[in-house]
Parts: structure tokens; C-alpha cells; sequence
């Protein structure tokens, strides 16, 4: 009976914590209805069909499009956890953009070294993404324990930064002359394209996968991950508890910046082969803040929020070739986030509820 | 942009003033938002904005005064929105800043497609007019004013105002109460919400004309991409500014040099490359944050929403 009780109070609380990101995409999509009824002219109703039916083909319709959603998720997994794990920490890693640039950096920098086996190439390109990630992420860390300053600033900052110095090196010491971009990476560094080489989605999905047990247990069923999400939860209690506050901000950015460097590694051994000059931001890094919040920083929700964003970005040909603005689709996205941003109205509402209960008797 | 015919000295301070512009008009809307205790990391979208919705009004009525008031209306709008959700909603303001900026990309992106029937940039439309020659004649300075255009004026005035209204006005002195110690100031007696919803959208205001500097005053067109993070330069000068007016234009103006300066020393082939004065904006302020070039103290409750009734 008490056992009963405890799962079915579990659920309410899976429940609870789902439905609010739920009621999110159902408004940022009905909102995006709106554009595309004023975009063609279209009633609600086809305008429903119209869009839903794009996306739904674009993402999911074809074998075709399932394989290169799969390629949109895996860079989303990466950024995603990178930002849930400074979350679960307190921590704002707006930075994981320009720590999986510099991912992208090096990979294609060691992807370059000629003569050595697979076996230890692809492990080094991966390695090496993760600590420059790692690196680049525990500098405005490491700021914030010792001078405290803001990392939210830091970071922004350091993604200039990265994409500048990247910028110079693709197209100074590492350039491919003739081109914006570094030379192909070596056959040996590249991961491995499971289903032919025609299709772009490789290893670095299941890589991302395991990521996602991995965050999991290392937040929930170790010591360090009991000591981040205390920080996380409330400093005071947990330094007054024994567990230092700076040593843990320095861990967890570390940790998010390695993972948001391996993301960078993975997508050039997998996808590009190369860096290419980059003339804004990638947008992975900001996409993953997204996936991180409509996730509750919980690694499945940052799995489920990955795989939407990721149909939604790769279905935003196909949008364009039913001829709908593909622009409608990161609308769809920034809406979610505003109205995942807003959930206290959601809080507010219950308390009402309280009071009002309260006053009622 | 310089003609051949003014010395080179001349050309680098036009170009660092109308370079400083559309940061000195963010940065100010950062300070003044930041003040009262309101982060906006939404600069860089409401820029965008502001951007396209001067195009907008100028091709609407063919005159780009009307452009202007549409990127001051459309900047106070989106900054409405980061109002609502950072007072009222209590929406952690970094989130908010970040939703605005995708919004304000995929937004722009959007209309250009729908209002203009086109991808990636507008139509050419009226641009603010400026009598260059008619400045030219001006005795001394005259070559310098006729390389500028009206907004560096509206800029340069407003860093005035925006000081004089922080610091020698009870509303200033209210917003600064406000950014420092909301309770002290509720208690006695200051709207808190009201005073951080003017500031929040006066920040979009002046953000929307940063953004119609670019579209209407430095070219006559809206381009995705153009505001290319100025929004967050402009924050950085804000920072570097210690959150004061004069000193993030002072800020705005020195990162404008450096870019300034990296065109000219291009032209002579002067080795550092370019990557190198694009980063220093930001590397500086890094510097800054730390300590180690001057101090910088925000206001004490920035990004702290206000919980009216909360003991």
C-alpha cells in the first residue's frame, strides 16, 4: 500500500514537472499557426495542416529525414547537457557556444596529424575537444570563485572571443589555401558513419546517448554530482554542510565546457571533417539553452527537448520547400523559451489556488 | 566611407564617432535598465529589431523620420516583453534576454520574407537625410561633421540627459534606489514595478535606435546579420562603463577606436590581424571584470527580481 502510494506520488510529480514545458510548445505552436495563416493566407485550419504536415515530413517523413534529424539532434544532446549540468549547479553557462567552437577548433586541429591508428586518433580528436571545452569553461569558473565576477558576462565575452581566435586560425596557421576553411581531417579521425558514408548521421549520436546516462548518474548517484546539485540548490546550506562552493563552480563549468568541447569534436569528426570560418555563431550553444530549460535540466528531458529541436531545425527545408517561411520554426523556438522563462505564472496560479483554499476553508 | 581628399586623422575620428553610435545608444539602454536592477542581455535582439522596423517605416511612408519612431516603437515593445516576464513573472532574466535575442533573429528573418517578398536583406529604402555639404562649410571642423550623420548628435545629447536625469533628478534618484535597495525604496513608498517597467522599456527605446543607426543612418537597408553583436559590445561598454552613462560612452567610444583603427591599419598593412581588434572589445572587459584594468561595481540588486511583500 505505502509502496503503491510512493509510485503513484511519483508519477503526480512527473506529471507536474511535464506539463508545464507541454502547455509551452502547444502555445509557442498555436502562436506559429497565427504566422503561417498571416504568411499565406491560409485559414486556421489548413494553415494547421500546412505547417504540421512540413514539419512532421521535413523531420520524421522520409528515412531520409529521420537520418539527417538524427544529424540535428547530436550536436543538441552535447549543448544541452553541457548547459544542465551548469544549471544543476546555479550556474548560467551561456558560453557553451564558444567552448563547443573551440571543440570544433581543436578536433580539426588533431584531426589533422597524419600517421597514427584510428583506434587512438578518433579517442585523442574527442579528448582534445573536451579539454580545450573543459579549459575555456573553467577560465570565467575560475573567476567567479576567486573575484566573483558574473560568469553569465564572462562567458558571452569568451564567446567572442573563441569565435575570433578560431576565425584566425582557419583562416591564418591552419588555413586550407585558397578556402575559408582548415584541411579535411584525416580518414583515421573521423568517426564512423554507421549507416554509409552518404548519410552524415555517425557515431557521435551514440556517443551523445551515452552522454546522456552518463550526466545522469554523475548528477544523481556520485558524490560530485550530490555536492553540485547542492551548490545548485542553495550554497549556504551546502558550504555550511562542508562542501566548497568555489571548487564546485570551477568542477561544474569545467564539466559543462567538456562536454560542450566534445560536442564540438564530435561534429567535426562526424559531420564537417573540417572547421570553416564562421561568420556569426554556430547557434548549437544557444539552441542547447533552450534544450537544457524545456528539459528541466533533467538529462531525459534534455533527450526529449534535443530530439524536438532537432526534427524542428532539420524540418526547416522542407519548410521552405512547401514554400512557408523556415524562420517559422526557430519562432516556434524562442517562443518555447519565453513561455518556459514565464513559468512562475504557473507558480503564481497555484498559490492563488493556496490562498484562496486557505481563505474558503 | 572617407573620401581621398580628408586627412587621415580626420576620417579615424569620424569613423570611431559614427562606429560609437549604435553602441553609446544600447549602452545606455543597459545602463539605464541595469540601474534600476534589471539585467538585458535582450540588447542585441531589441537592435534587431529596431533595425528592421526603421526600414520598415521609412519604405511604409517613404520618409525615415516615421522609420525612426517605428524602431523606437517596436524597441519599447520587445523590451515590454522582457518587462513583463522579468517584474511580474519573475522569469530568471538571463533566460528572458536569451529567448528575446532568438525571437528578435527569427522574427526579423520572418518579416523580411513577408513584408519585403525577399530572403536575407530588404529593399534599399529613404535614409535619414544629414546636409554634408552644408557642414562641410562649417569653419574648422567642418570635413569632420560632414563624415557623421544625425544619430552621433541624438547619441552624444542623450549621454547627457541619460546623466542628468540618474543624477540630478528624483527620478533618478528613484531609479538608482530601486536598482540598489528595492525594499528601502518601497518602503518608502516608491513604485518598484513601476519604476523598473519605465526603465526596461526606455532601454528598448534607446536599444531601437541603436539598431535604426545602423539600418537608416549608416546604410539605407536591414541585412540579417548587420547588428552582428553590437548589442553585446554595447554590454560590454555598459560594463566597462561601471554602469555609469558618461563612462560607457567613454567605453563605446574606445571600442569604436579600436575598430576604427583596424580599418586604417589595414590599408597599411600593419601585421596584427583582424581577429585581434574584434576580440579586444571584449577581452578588455574581461580584464575589467577582474580587476585588473579599474574597478567595477554593479548596482547591488541587478537581476534580482522583486517580490513585493516578501519579508
Amino acid at each position: 500500500m505505502a509502496n503503491k502510494n510512493t509510485t503513484s506520488s511519483k508519477l503526480r510529480a512527473a506529471l507536474n514537472t511535464l506539463i508545464f514545458p507541454l502547455i509551452s510548445i502547444v502555445i509557442a505552436m498555436f502562436i506559429a499557426v497565427f504566422f503561417v495563416m498571416w504568411a499565406e493566407g491560409e485559414n486556421f485550419f489548413t494553415a494547421t495542416i500546412t505547417l504540421f504536415q512540413a514539419i512532421w515530413e521535413g523531420s520524421f517523413g522520409t528515412s531520409f529525414s529521420i537520418i539527417e534529424t538524427l544529424v540535428f539532434v547530436t550536436p543538441l544532446l552535447f549543448t544541452g547537457l553541457a548547459n544542465a549540468v551548469a544549471f544543476k549547479t546555479g550556474l548560467f553557462n551561456i558560453g557553451v557556444e564558444g567552448q563547443f567552437i573551440m571543440g570544433i577548433f581543436a578536433a580539426a586541429a588533431v584531426g589533422l596529424i597524419p600517421g597514427i591508428p584510428a583506434v587512438i586518433h578518433v579517442p585523442l580528436v574527442l579528448i582534445s575537444g573536451m579539454l580545450i571545452g573543459a579549459l575555456w569553461a573553467a577560465i570565467p569558473g575560475f573567476l567567479k570563485a576567486k573575484v566573483g565576477t558574473n560568469e553569465v558576462i564572462n562567458t558571452i565575452m569568451m564567446n567572442f572571443i573563441a569565435m575570433f581566435f578560431v576565425n584566425y586560425m582557419i583562416m591564418g596557421p591552419l588555413n586550407e589555401p585558397g578556402k575559408a576553411t582548415t584541411p579535411i581531417i584525416q580518414n583515421s579521425a573521423k568517426l564512423w558513419r554507421f549507416l554509409g558514408e552518404a548519410n552524415r548521421v555517425n557515431a557521435g549520436l551514440f556517443i551523445g546517448l551515452l552522454l546522456v546516462v552518463l550526466v545522469y548518474i554523475l548528477l544523481w548517484k556520485t558524490t560530485i554530482g550530490y555536492e553540485l546539485r547542492a551548490v545548485g540548490l542553495n550554497p549556504h546550506a551546502a558550504e555550511y554542510g562542508g562542501i566548497s562552493i568555489k571548487k564546485n563552480i570551477v568542477l561544474a563549468m569545467a564539466i559543462s565546457g567538456a562536454i560542450a568541447g566534445l560536442g564540438g569534436a564530435v561534429h567535426v569528426a562526424g559531420i564537417q571533417y573540417q572547421a570553416i570560418q564562421l561568420f556569426g555563431f554556430t547557434g548549437f550553444g544557444f539552441d542547447g539553452i533552450a534544450v537544457a530549460l524545456l528539459g528541466k535540466s533533467h538529462p531525459v528531458g534534455v533527450l526529449l527537448s534535443a530530439i524536438l529541436f532537432g526534427a524542428l531545425n532539420s524540418s526547416s527545408l522542407n519548410l521552405q520547400l512547401a514554400n512557408i517561411p523556415k524562420d517559422i520554426v526557430y519562432l516556434i523556438q524562442a517562443i518555447i523559451i519565453i513561455f518556459v522563462a514565464a513559468d512562475y505564472i504557473y507558480k503564481w496560479i497555484g498559490e492563488k489556488r493556496k490562498k484562496e483554499a486557505m481563505i474558503n476553508g | 566611407m572617407a573620401n581621398g581628399s580628408i586627412p587621415v586623422v580626420v576620417a579615424l575620428l569620424a569613423a570611431t564617432f559614427r562606429l560609437a553610435t549604435p553602441l553609446i545608444f544600447a549602452a545606455l539602454g543597459g545602463v539605464i535598465s541595469e540601474r534600476s536592477g534589471v539585467v538585458n542581455i535582450g540588447l542585441e535582439g531589441i537592435m534587431i529589431v529596431g533595425a528592421f522596423f526603421a526600414v520598415y517605416g521609412s519604405s511604409l511612408t517613404g520618409n525615415p523620420w516615421v522609420g525612426l519612431l517605428f524602431a523606437v516603437i517596436s524597441g519599447a515593445l520587445v523590451a515590454a516583453i522582457h518587462a513583463v516576464l522579468s517584474i511580474h513573472l519573475k522569469a530568471d532574466q538571463t533566460v528572458s534576454g536569451v529567448a528575446i535575442n532568438l525571437f528578435a533573429g527569427a522574427l526579423t528573418s520572418f518579416l523580411i520574407f513577408k513584408l519585403f517578398g525577399r530572403q536575407g536583406q530588404t529593399d534599399g529604402v529613404a535614409a535619414l537625410p544629414y546636409p554634408a555639404e552644408a557642414m562641410a562649410k562649417v569653419p574648422v571642423i567642418g570635413p569632420f561633421l560632414a563624415e557623421l550623420n544625425w544619430f552621433v548628435f541624438m547619441a552624444i545629447i542623450l549621454v547627457f540627459v541619460v546623466h542628468y536625469v540618474l543624477y540630478y533628478t528624483p527620478l533618478g534618484l528613484r531609479i538608482r534606489a530601486v536598482g540598489e535597495h528595492p525594499k528601502a525604496a518601497d518602503t518608502l513608498g516608491i513604485n518598484v514595478y513601476k519604476i523598473r517597467y519605465l526603465c526596461v522599456i526606455m532601454s528598448g527605446v534607446f536599444a531601437g535606435l541603436g539598431g535604426a543607426t545602423l539600418s537608416i543612418g549608416v546604410m539605407n537597408l536591414f541585412r540579417e546579420g548587420m547588428v552582428s553583436g553590437r548589442g553585446f559590445i554595447a554590454l560590454a561598454a555598459m560594463i566597462f562603463g561601471n554602469w555609469k552613462p558618461f563612462g560607457a560612452a567613454a567605453a563605446s567610444f574606445l571600442f569604436a577606436f579600436a575598430q576604427a583603427f583596424e580599418i586604417l591599419a589595414q590599408k597599411f598593412g600593419w601585421a596584427l590581424p583582424t581577429e585581434a581588434y574584434l576580440a579586444f572589445p571584449y577581452i578588455l572587459t574581461m580584464l575589467a571584470l577582474a580587476g585588473f584594468v579599474g574597478k567595477t561595481t554593479p548596482p547591488a540588486a541587478d537581476g534580482v527580481p522583486y517580490n513585493k511583500g516578501e519579508r
